[in-house]
C-alpha cells in the first residue's frame, strides 16, 4: 500500500491556512556574500512588542577586521569608477528598494513598531534619499573643487578625493532611515564602507544589504555588521586600515571613547552635537566629512 | 670649476628694535605673565641672547581666553562683515609697510635666510591677511550654507620653521570668518608674532580680537583645554596632534591639524635633469628643510639615477651655507640644538643603514646650530631615514623601476602631505597626481604657496585645510 502510494507520487493535502512559511537565517553581509559570523554566535532580535523576531548573527572582532580587509579591497576599483557609474548604481539601490519596498515596510513596522502609513512614509524618504545622493555623485566636485587663482604662471586645481575606508554606527532606534543618512554619502564619494547596524533594530539593515547585493555594488564597498557596537566599536577605532569614523549614531559618551581611540591614527571622526531629522534635506557635510582635498600645481610656459 | 667667492652682503639689522623684555598680548596690551615667569630666546646662528619673554602659565591663558571670548561677545560677532575685513585689510597693508623689519627679525629669531623671509615668508603672510579680508563679507557665497556662523574663540598654536607664515595662516582666516583667537607662538620663535602685536595696536584692531601668549608644551595645553575654546587649530609634529585629538575628544571643540611629512619627490627618466636638480634642491633645503611639505625623500627612476646624483652634488656644492643675514645666503641655522640633535642622530642610523651619506663641504662656525647639506645616495625603503621625518637638510635616496612602483613607494608612509612629480609627460602627470595619496602635489615644481591654494595632509599628516575658500571650512559652524 505504501508502495503503490509513493509509485503514484501521492502528495498530503493539508488545510490550506497551516502552510509553513521558510524562515529566514538573517546574516553578515561582507565583500559582497553573505556569510554567517566566524564566532558562530547569533543574537534574539525581538520586535517592538518584545515578540522573538530572528536570530541575527552576531559580529566578532574577526569579522570586523574581515570586513576592513574587503572594504579595502574594493577601494581603489570603486573610486577609480566614473562619477557618472556611481551614480547609476547608487540610484539602481533606489530602484530596487522600490521594487522591494513591501518587505521593507514590513521590516520597519516590526522594528520600530510603525504604524503602515508611517512606515510608507519611511520607505518612501529612503528611496528619495538614495535617489537625492545618486544626483549628488557627479556633482559634489564641481561645488566642492575648483581652479585656485594663484599669484603666479601656475595651473592649481583643487579636488576632492575620498579618504578611503569609513567605518559608520548606524543609529540605534532609526533603523533604516538613520543608517542610509550615514551610509549613502560615504559611498557617493567613492569611498567604502563598513557599517554597524543598530543592536536592536537589525533587521531593515541586512533586507537593505540584500538589495544593495543585488544593485551592481562591487563587493567590499557595502559592509554590513550585525552585532553588539560596544563590543566590535574599539577594534574598528583602532583599526590603521580605516580611515574615518562616522560616530553620529552612537551615544555621546561612546562616541567620545572611540574618539580617543581613534586618535592614535588621527582619523577623521564625524559626529555631531546636535541632529537634525532625519526626513530634513542633509546638509552637505556629510559628503563633505569624508573627503580629502588634493591640491595640484603645475606651471604654465612654453 | 672654481667657486665663486662672493662679498659679504649683510642686511643691516638696524631696521629691528628688539626689547629687552616681551610681555604677553592680552586684550590689546601687553602685560607680563602675572607669576612673572620668563623664557629666553635666542639666535640660532650666534647663539647670542636676544629677549626674554613672557612665559604664560594657567592663569594668563585664562586672562587671554576670556578677553578673546569678550571681545567676541561684544564687538566681533556684532561688527558687519565688510568692517571686519576692513581691519584685516589694514593689517595686511601694515605687514607690507614693515615687511624689512619683519624680515629682518624672522631670520635673527628663527635662523633662516633673509632670502627667504623677505622674498617668500613676509609677502605670503601679508598676501594671507589680504586675501581673507575680502571673503568676509562673502561668506554667505563660500559653500558652507546661506549664514555661516563662527565659532567664538580660536585657540591657535604654531610651529617655530615659519613663525609669521604661520600665524597668518591661523589668523587671517579666523578673524574673516568672525571667530577672535588666542595664539601661542613657538618657545624658539616668539618675536615676529609680538611684533604682529604691534600691527594689530597700529590697525587700531579692538582690543581682545588678537591674543598672544607665549610660552612652551605646558602653555599649549592649558590653552587647547581651555572650556570657553571653541576652536583648536595645531601644527606641528604628528606625536602633538595626536594627543590634542585625544584630549578634545567628546568636548564639542573643533580641530584641525597640520602635522608631519615625509614627501616623495619623483623624477621620472624624462624629467628635464637640471629644472629636477633645481626642485629636488629647493624641496629640502629651502629653510633648511624644516618644512612639513619638505621633498624629502628623492624616488630617482633607476636608468637616471647616476645622472641626477651627479648633477645634484653638482649643485649642493654650489649652496652658501652661513649667515642668515647675509643677502647670498642659500642656507642657514637649524632652529635650535634639540632640533640638530635630532638631524645628527637620524643620519647616524643612515650611516649604521649603509645608506651612503654625502655632505658639503663645510666648517661650522664656533657658535650658532649648523648642518650642511647632506644625501644619502642608496637607502632603503625599511631605513629611518626613509620613514621618519628628519626635518632638517637631508635628502634620502630610493629609486625605482616603473611608474606604479613609484607610486607605491611614494604611498607607502603613515603620512601624506605632498608629492613632487618630475616628467614632460602630461598623460604621466596626471596618472601620479591621481594616484599620489597626497593633499598637495607639485608638478614640475616645488613648494609652491598662495593664500588662495588649499593645503593640508592626507592620513596622519593630519586634517582640515588652510588657504582657500577650504580653509574657512574649519572656523564656520556646521
Amino acid at each position: 500500500m505504501v508502495a503503490k502510494a509513493a509509485a503514484m507520487g501521492w502528495r498530503p493535502t493539508l488545510p490550506a491556512k497551516s502552510r509553513v512559511s521558510v524562515m529566514k537565517t538573517y546574516k553578515l553581509y561582507i565583500d559582497g556574500k553573505f556569510p554567517r559570523s566566524e564566532s558562530g554566535r547569533t543574537y534574539q532580535v525581538l520586535d517592538s512588542t518584545g515578540q522573538f523576531l530572528a536570530n541575527a548573527a552576531k559580529a566578532s572582532r574577526k569579522d570586523a577586521r574581515d570586513a576592513v580587509v574587503a572594504a579595502r579591497r574594493g577601494q581603489a576599483g570603486w573610486a577609480a569608477a566614473t562619477a557618472y557609474n556611481r551614480a547609476q548604481v547608487l540610484y539602481r539601490v533606489a530602484e530596487m528598494i522600490e521594487g522591494r519596498r513591501a518587505q521593507l515596510e514590513q521590516d520597519c513596522r516590526r522594528a520600530e513598531g510603525l504604524t503602515a502609513a508611517a512606515a510608507t512614509k519611511l520607505v518612501d524618504a529612503t528611496i528619495d534619499r538614495w535617489v537625492w545622493y545618486a544626483g549628488w555623485a557627479d556633482k559634489y566636485q564641481q561645488v566642492v573643487g575648483g581652479a585656485n587663482p594663484v599669484a603666479g604662471p601656475y595651473f592649481n586645481l583643487s579636488t576632492p578625493e575620498p579618504t578611503g575606508v569609513v567605518a559608520a554606527f548606524a543609529p540605534e532606534d532609526s533603523s533604516l532611515l538613520g543608517l542610509v543618512n550615514a551610509l549613502a554619502p560615504i559611498i557617493t564619494t567613492g569611498n567604502t564602507a563598513i557599517v554597524v547596524s543598530s543592536y536592536r533594530r537589525p533587521l531593515p539593515a541586512i533586507t537593505l544589504a540584500e538589495v544593495i547585493a543585488t544593485s551592481d555594488v562591487p563587493a567590499g564597498v557595502v559592509n554590513l555588521l550585525t552585532g553588539d557596537a560596544t563590543e566590535i566599536g574599539p577594534w574598528l577605532a583602532e583599526h590603521a586600515d580605516v580611515n574615518a569614523l562616522d560616530l553620529d549614531g552612537l551615544d555621546h559618551d561612546y562616541a567620545t571613547d572611540l574618539q580617543v581611540r581613534a586618535a592614535g591614527t588621527l582619523k577623521r571622526c564625524y559626529v555631531r552635537d546636535t541632529k537634525d531629522d532625519d526626513f530634513a534635506e542633509p546638509t552637505l557635510d556629510r559628503l563633505t566629512s569624508f573627503i580629502e582635498t588634493k591640491t595640484v600645481w603645475h606651471p604654465i610656459g612654453t | 670649476m672654481a667657486k665663486l667667492e662672493y662679498a659679504p652682503a649683510p642686511e643691516s639689522r638696524a631696521i629691528v628694535s628688539i626689547r629687552e623684555e616681551y610681555g604677553l598680548f592680552i586684550n590689546g596690551d601687553f602685560q607680563p605673565a602675572r607669576s612673572g615667569a620668563t623664557f629666553d630666546t635666542i639666535d640660532p646662528a650666534t647663539e647670542t641672547h636676544l629677549a626674554r619673554v613672557a612665559q604664560a602659565q594657567a592663569e594668563d591663558v585664562d586672562a587671554a581666553v576670556r578677553a578673546a571670548r569678550r571681545a567676541y561677545d561684544r564687538v566681533w560677532s556684532k561688527m558687519a562683515p565688510a568692517e571686519r575685513g576692513k581691519y584685516l585689510f589694514r593689517i595686511a597693508r601694515l605687514i607690507a609697510e614693515r615687511a624689512r623689519e619683519f624680515a629682518v627679525l624672522e631670520s635673527i629669531d628663527n635662523g633662516k635666510p633673509i632670502k627667504e623671509s623677505r622674498d617668500v615668508d613676509i609677502p605670503l603672510a601679508s598676501a594671507h591677511f589680504f586675501y581673507y579680508a575680502g571673503w568676509s563679507d562673502k561668506l554667505h557665497y563660500a559653500g558652507f550654507g546661506s549664514d555661516p556662523q563662527p565659532l567664538g574663540v580660536a585657540a591657535q598654536i604654531i610651529p617655530w620653521n615659519f613663525p609669521m607664515l604661520m600665524l597668518a595662516w591661523k589668523i587671517a582666516p579666523a578673524l574673516a570668518c568672525g571667530n577672535t583667537v588666542v595664539l601661542k607662538p613657538a618657545e624658539t620663535t616668539p618675536l615676529t608674532a609680538l611684533l604682529f602685536a604691534e600691527v594689530c595696536q597700529q590697525a587700531g584692531l579692538p582690543p581682545g580680537v588678537v591674543n598672544i601668549v607665549t610660552g612652551a608644551g605646558a602653555t599649549g595645553a592649558a590653552l587647547t583645554q581651555h572650556p570657553e575654546v571653541a576652536k583648536v587649530a595645531f601644527t606641528g609634529s604628528t606625536g602633538v596632534g595626536r594627543s590634542i585629538a585625544a584630549a578634545i575628544a567628546g568636548t564639542g571643540k573643533r580641530l584641525t591639524l597640520e602635522l608631519g611629512g615625509k614627501a616623495a619627490n619623483i623624477v621620472f627618466d624624462d624629467a628635464p635633469i637640471d629644472e629636477a636638480v633645481e626642485g629636488i634642491v629647493n624641496g629640502i633645503f629651502f629653510n633648511q628643510g624644516q618644512v612639513c611639505c619638505a621633498g624629502s625623500r628623492l624616488l630617482v627612476q633607476e636608468s637616471i639615477r647616476d645622472e641626477v646624483i651627479s648633477a645634484l652634488q653638482r649643485r649642493l656644492a654650489t649652496l652658501r651655507v652661513g649667515d642668515p643675514l647675509d643677502k647670498n645666503t642659500d642656507v642657514g641655522a637649524i632652529n635650535s640644538a634639540q632640533q640638530l640633535a635630532r638631524i645628527t642622530e637620524l643620519c647616524a642610523s643612515g650611516d649604521a643603514d649603509g645608506a651612503g651619506r654625502w655632505t658639503v663641504p663645510f666648517t661650522a662656525p664656533k657658535k650658532g646650530f649648523w648642518f650642511a647639506p647632506t644625501i644619502f645616495t642608496n637607502a632603503s625603503q625599511a631605513d629611518r631615514i626613509a620613514r621618519e621625518e628628519i626635518f632638517g637638510p637631508v635628502l634620502t635616496t630610493l629609486t625605482f623601476r616603473t611608474p606604479q612602483e613609484a607610486i607605491d613607494k611614494a604611498n607607502n608612509t603613515p603620512y601624506g602631505l605632498s608629492a613632487g612629480i618630475w616628467s614632460e609627460k602630461g598623460s604621466r602627470i596626471l596618472w601620479a597626481a591621481n594616484r599620489l595619496r597626497a593633499g598637495v602635489v607639485w608638478a614640475n615644481t616645488f613648494n609652491r604657496f598662495d593664500p588662495a591654494s588649499p593645503f593640508g595632509g592626507y592620513k596622519e599628516s593630519g586634517y582640515g585645510r588652510e588657504g582657500g575658500r577650504h580653509g574657512l571650512e574649519a572656523y564656520l559652524a556646521r
